[in-house]
């Protein structure tokens, strides 16, 4: 796949924004790409993109495989170990419109898909494994091919551009989701290229993620001793896996996790009152290896919720308001400010305090991941 | 002289700003949503209403204009800033007063993170920021100079959060409100009111007032903790001469 940038090391930026109506209620794409629009100065045209949920109804337990392919044998090749493994509902060509700033875009393909049962069972895996396990062996073991969204009445939309060529080009406006997300990158260390660009999403988690991470060698390490990947030459694919091996398969409750991610030092837990440095403690010792060292602002998209969270130092700006039964992060006021301008509340939430947002429980938006 | 900012792109506001800011003169600018670097660098003595959410490095380098913000502050207001005053008749984001070297910066509600970071002073140069409500993380974070007052309104439990005045090696710090000593670094020093700060942050207490209203009498009767670096090099030996 082509990389439009070397490997320079570039100044810092990224802008964030997320948007959830915890009622259920649908919204065209329309206002995110407005949001994240507004920090247009924050990326640099090597990479946008946008997590959306609720936008697949029509499909409400067939997982929506959006893949990238350099060329049309690669297609070929990831379409058939697709059949072999799942029965493909629906195949087609993800629409676009043309934009005189998106160039040099991939084929992109989706494919609504049921794993097929007799595979699930003789694999030993439960369902959902059994699909992580398909999307990680084709971005590993398969040339010119990145599954980039593999989850359920969700999908990511991403690609090299600036977020707002982006979301025009994808036709978000046509699609109504209950949560978005959204990226503009200004890549550091890792090439702008298609694959590279956020979110980055495995099932329905998709990450979001201004900063970089210092520890991504050592949490590389700690997820692939259990069978994750690393494959998209940037840092911030490792939080997706760490965030689905502890919300999935360990099936911690959401609240823990930024207690993993973002631990507080050691000093601060020994202030704590006994339950609560027990549970730090523990947290801290066996999940050592998903500390996230270094600057970062994330936005943690899944079916029926978001969660933000900062590091623990505080290294990048986000700010949260709620208007309603909407919930809004990015990392800019003004980028909230531009989508509504009547907020009931405003904040800055403090460095390692997650902000959660989770769509009412009976709101009917189809699958939703349970995490508490 | 008005200007309606709404969706204009930073660099043309940025060059009508700096056209129209002459001494003496009065400028208003309205919608602004996100423009960065409002009143970057303007020397002189204009005046400059802002009514919105102006964008990060809002009056960076500035160098003696006054500007009035109606509304909230991003982040990294007063980058650097020489001369001049800010009033935020709002809150404002993380890094406010970032490396500020001269000027007053006064905020009517909170602040995020790093407030203050690496002030610093120089002979008759001596920064001002004075914070109504509470802020976040590391403020002061490695602090050389000037005066940094948080007189914690709003409610919180206190005026600061953890980590404050991490690398402090000049200035002082004045925090209204409960303090413990586990919210403050260890290099700083944590000591009591002095009739000397007293004496200085009075008049700032008073403009505070002017801006945004509130008893003077009440703001200086709180309870008051100071903080200053531990002796006058209280890094000598993290690098060198290192005895551990």
């Amino acid at each position: 796949m082509l990389y439009n940038e070397g490997r320079a090391h570039l100044p810092n930026g990224c802008a964030i924004s997320g948007i959830i109506d915890t009622s259920g209620g649908l919204f065209s794409g329309s206002d995110i790409i407005e949001s994240i629009a507004l920090m247009h100065e924050r990326s640099n045209g090597l990479g946008g993109g946008f997590a959306a949920y609720g936008i697949y109804p029509d499909h409400p337990d067939e997982y929506a495989i959006h893949v990238f392919y350099d060329d049309l044998k690669a297609q070929e090749n990831v379409e058939a170990f697709l059949e072999k493994h799942f029965l493909i509902m629906l195949s087609e060509r993800i629409p676009t419109r043309k934009n005189a700033n998106i160039v040099r875009s991939p084929i992109i393909w989706r494919y609504f898909a049921q794993p097929l049962r007799n595979r699930v069972a003789v694999s030993g895996y439960d369902e959902e494994e059994y699909v992580a396990r398909c999307v990680i062996h084709v971005n590993n073991d398969f040339d010119g091919a990145f599954v980039f969204s593999s989850g359920i009445n969700m999908g990511a939309f991403k690609g090299v551009g600036y977020p707002e060529d982006i979301g025009e080009f994808y036709m978000l406006d046509n699609y109504h989701g209950y949560s978005w997300t959204a990226h503009g990158r200004f890549p550091t260390n890792t090439p702008g290229w298609w694959g590279g660009a956020h979110p980055f999403t495995l099932l329905d988690f998709s990450i979001v993620h201004n900063g970089e991470i210092s520890s991504y060698d050592a949490n590389r390490r700690y997820i692939e001793m259990y069978d994750y990947h690393c494959s998209l030459m940037t840092d911030t694919e490792v939080m997706t896996y760490l965030a689905d091996m502890i919300l999935r398969r360990h099936a911690l409750p959401i609240h823990m996790l930024p207690k993993i991610f973002a631990a507080p030092m050691w000093e601060e837990i020994a202030r704590m009152d006994d339950k609560s440095r027990e549970e730090y403690e523990t947290l801290r010792a066996v999940y050592a290896g998903a500390l996230i060292n270094g600057p970062f602002s994330i936005i943690l998209g899944f079916n029926g919720g978001f969660m933000a969270l900062n590091d623990r130092l505080k290294l990048r700006s986000m700010v949260t308001a709620k208007a309603g039964s909407k919930v809004y992060v990015a990392s800019e006021e003004s980028a909230i400010r531009r989508i509504e301008k009547n907020l009931d509340e405003i904040w800055t939430p403090r460095g390692g305090e997650p902000v959660i947002a989770l769509v009412d429980e009976n709101a009917d938006i189809g699958r939703r991941r349970r995490v508490l | 002289m008005e200007i309606k900012a709404g969706l204009m792109d930073f660099e043309a506001l940025n060059k009508m700003v700096r056209a129209d800011a002459e001494d003496g003169k009065k400028l208003v600018l309205r919608e602004v949503n996100g423009q960065r670097y409002i009143g970057c660098g303007l020397c002189g003595s204009a005046e400059i209403d802002v009514y919105g959410t102006p964008g990060n490095d809002m009056a960076a380098f500035l160098n003696g204009p006054s500007i009035t913000v109606y509304g909230n502050g991003q982040d990294q207001l007063g980058n650097t800033m020489n001369a001049g005053t800010v009033v935020v008749h709002g809150s404002v984001g993380d890094t406010a007063g970032y490396s500020m070297r001269g000027g007053e910066i006064f905020v009517k509600g909170s602040a995020g993170s790093r407030v203050g970071i690496h002030m610093k002073a120089y002979k008759e140069h001596h920064p001002v920021l004075v914070i109504g409500g509470s802020v976040g993380d590391f403020c002061g974070e490695y602090m050389a100079g000037g005066t940094l007052i948080v007189l914690g309104q709003g409610g919180k439990p206190s005026p600061i959060t953890r980590y404050c005045a991490s690398g402090i090696h000049g200035g002082k710090l004045v925090l209204r409100g409960e303090v413990s000593p586990s919210q403050i670094a260890r290099e700083a020093d944590v000591l009591p009111m002095d009739e000397e700060t007293l004496s200085e942050i009075e008049p700032l207490i008073e403009r505070w007032c002017g801006y945004f209203g509130g008893d003077k009498r009440e703001l200086l009767s709180g309870k008051f903790t100071l903080i200053k670096p531990k002796g006058k090099n209280p890094f000598a030996r993290l690098y060198t001469n290192n005895v551990y």
